[in-house]
């Protein structure tokens, strides 16, 4: 059994920007009631530079987090250690740039993505904006029947690429 | 040909802020400004919730130092419920609480030195970006690398063992803390099986300081002399003089080190303390009253407080303590770069506290919440990494809060960013007839010594763009870098 993390990030503070956190509590929540194995979870307010070590020791990650991009509702994306840039917050990374620095200080890293969530607003408030919570539920609905195999190594992998082309 | 140049935001800084130098027609730098280009408004926010929700909304506040705001909120907010004035808690919740903060003192120093400050110590100031950062380090010393994150990690777990969580965290409440520290939490941190130990911490912590100290012996013109301008600089400090992160008084030393804030109680801090604002920025100017607007500024953050601080109360940043003073020949030091040095000593020693903390018995005791006589007001201030941090607030018969004032540590810090910002760009942009990125980096290393946190901004994919836009005197954009 592979070992398989969901990882969320952002302010759950500030409204859409908690969809990662929220995508996440939701699918834990699914997973425990269902007694799902091999999937973990965890989030945090952005990614840092130690997150490098927590994911080596997984064989897939699925970083989830809030979207400002101009997509309909949700997407995911392979996540390239190559694909590393230097962030312009610097306080927090991207995940190609954790899956980068996962590779160079550990010699391996895990086959990685990223779930986009389409968020409308920003401000200080709890709870997410109806649209933003509409999209929540799309990409629960996408995900919750692949739970089962996402652990599996040998099952045909996942159509986990969906175009974040609008 | 008169310049305007921007660089917008800052890089490596978080959230959202950006730098204007103006440059005449013979190069000369003749206005320079840092702004803050986002305004939170978070103090307006606040007004009407209950007031023991604020040491978990405050956290809304900021995803770096939210730990931070959240005991800085809970120690105003047991002034309202009659739990003293920030030293009349139990020993177990006063002790808990320490830990937690110099769990985040630790990992966010850490952060600053091994993933913001050394790429520009290891490969320079003008080195190609692609280069200036932890990977950099990585390619280069993977062994610093590996200590930076695991550092990291070992301050993450402590603030999770004793906040609750990750994200809002829950740890502090009026009047104390909701839980204790477990045996089996505390093993954690001491028995080296699950992420290496407190030891380890402190090995570590002494190895980036020589590292830095190496560095400094061979590159003591730029550590000393960039960014270097003469401050006051204010922090909190023990009552016997010791530093001291999470409690104390307010004192203030001039660039000299003559004392001008003599170790006043900080719930009188509004009799001292006034903050301008400026047209030009949303983030205010604070400075002390007696002084004024244009002498009444200061530092705060790590060189300040070892600039205030008689003495650190823990053996082996005590010794750093003594060569960082003798450095400086007793002196408060000026020095924007030698914050990197105090930050280090203060690494050090958050290290061998959180090895006293995890030692002590009382962690493991029950008694973890005080009440008393409920109060109108509340003032609570710590040292936050960045510096001091101030919460204020006041509540109505039901509970609601009705006037909150926050002066987090950047801002306390606005005026010598911009001072650190003129004086690297007429160090290193004025008589340039061609400005190289390596020059405009100079500015944001500045910049950056200071640990700025600009603003809490969400981060969602796609919001943060670099724009470095260079005007001329008309107004024209002539050339721009987008990264």
């Amino acid at each position: 059994m592979m070992k398989v993390l969901f990882y969320g990030y952002g302010n759950p503070g500030r409204r859409d920007d908690g969809l990662g956190i929220s995508f996440v509590e939701r699918l834990e929540r699914h997973v425990r009631e269902h007694r799902i194995a091999g999937i973990h979870f965890d989030s945090n307010y952005q990614l840092n530079i130690e997150d490098a070590e927590e994911i080596s020791h997984y064989d897939r990650v699925i970083f989830c987090d809030a979207s400002f991009e101009a997509i309909e509702d949700f997407c995911l994306t392979e996540v390239h250690p190559s694909d590393a840039r230097i962030e312009f917050t610097m306080h927090a990374v991207s995940p190609a740039y954790v899956v980068d620095l996962c590779r160079k200080l550990y010699g391996q890293h895990p086959a990685t993505w990223l779930l986009h969530l389409k968020g409308y607003e920003w401000e200080f408030r709890e709870g997410l904006s109806p649209r933003a919570e509409k999209n929540l539920e799309k990409a629960l609905a996408y995900f919750v029947p692949l739970l089962n195999h996402l652990g599996q190594k040998s099952a045909p992998f996942l159509p986990l690429v969906l175009s974040c082309q609008s | 040909m008169p310049k305007k140049i921007t660089i917008e935001p800052v890089t490596r800084v978080e959230g959202h802020g950006k730098v204007t130098i103006h440059m005449d027609d013979e190069g000369n730098v003749v206005q320079t400004r840092l702004h803050i280009v986002e305004f939170r408004g978070f103090e307006r926010f606040v007004l009407g919730r209950p007031y023991w929700e604020a040491p978990v909304l405050v956290q809304r506040l900021c995803g770096i130092c939210p730990v931070s705001h959240h005991l800085a909120a809970a120690k105003a907010i047991d002034m309202i419920v009659g739990a003293g004035n920030g030293d009349g808690l139990t020993p177990t919740a006063e002790k808990m609480r320490r830990l937690m903060h110099y769990g985040q003192i630790f990992q966010s120093h850490t952060l600053h030195f091994f993933h913001l400050a050394s790429p520009d110590l290891l490969f320079g100031i003008d080195a190609d970006p692609a280069v200036r950062n932890i990977i950099g380090v990585a390619m280069e010393n993977r062994d610093l690398a590996v200590q930076g994150v695991m550092m990291r990690k070992f301050g993450q777990e402590i603030i999770l063992a004793t906040a609750g969580k990750k994200i809002h965290g829950t740890g502090a409440i009026p009047g104390g803390i909701n839980k204790n520290l477990s045996i089996e939490e505390r093993d954690r941190f001491l028995d080296g099986k699950a992420f290496p130990n407190i030891d380890q911490m402190i090995d570590w912590s002494l190895g980036a300081l020589e590292f830095f100290k190496d560095y400094h012996k061979k590159n003591k013109d730029l550590i000393d002399n960039f960014a270097a301008f003469p401050s006051s600089h204010l922090s909190l400090v023990r009552k016997d003089g010791a530093l001291d992160l999470y409690h104390g008084v307010l004192r203030a030393v001039d660039a000299e080190g003559k004392v001008i804030l003599h170790d006043i109680d900080y719930r009188e801090y509004l009799d001292y303390i006034a903050e301008e604002v400026r047209s030009w920025s949303y983030m205010k100017f604070p400075y002390l009253k007696k002084y004024g607007k244009k002498h009444g500024w200061y530092r705060v953050g790590p060189l300040a407080r070892l600039n205030t601080a008689d003495f650190i109360p823990s053996p082996l940043a005590q010794k750093e303590f003594e060569e960082f003073r003798a450095y400086n020949h007793g002196k408060p030091s000026n020095s924007s770069m030698h914050m990197h040095w105090a930050r280090l000593i203060e690494i050090l020693h958050a290290a061998e506290v959180m090895k006293e903390l995890l030692h002590d018995p009382d962690l493991q005791k029950d008694d973890l919440v005080v009440t008393g006589t409920r109060q109108e007001e509340g003032i609570g201030l710590l040292e936050a990494p960045r510096g001091t941090l101030f919460h204020h607030y006041r509540v109505n018969e039901h509970d609601q809060i009705t006037m909150c004032n926050l002066i987090v540590s950047t801002t306390n810090n606005n005026e010598p960013m911009n001072r650190a910002v003129a004086e690297v760009a007429h160090q290193y942009l004025a008589g340039q007839e061609k400005i190289t990125e390596g020059m405009l980096n100079a500015v944001e290393v500045a910049i950056r010594a200071y640990d700025p946190c600009l603003s809490c901004a969400t981060h969602a994919l796609g919001k943060m763009p670099l724009e470095i836009t260079l005007f001329n005197s008309k107004g024209e954009k002539i050339d721009q870098l987008r990264n």
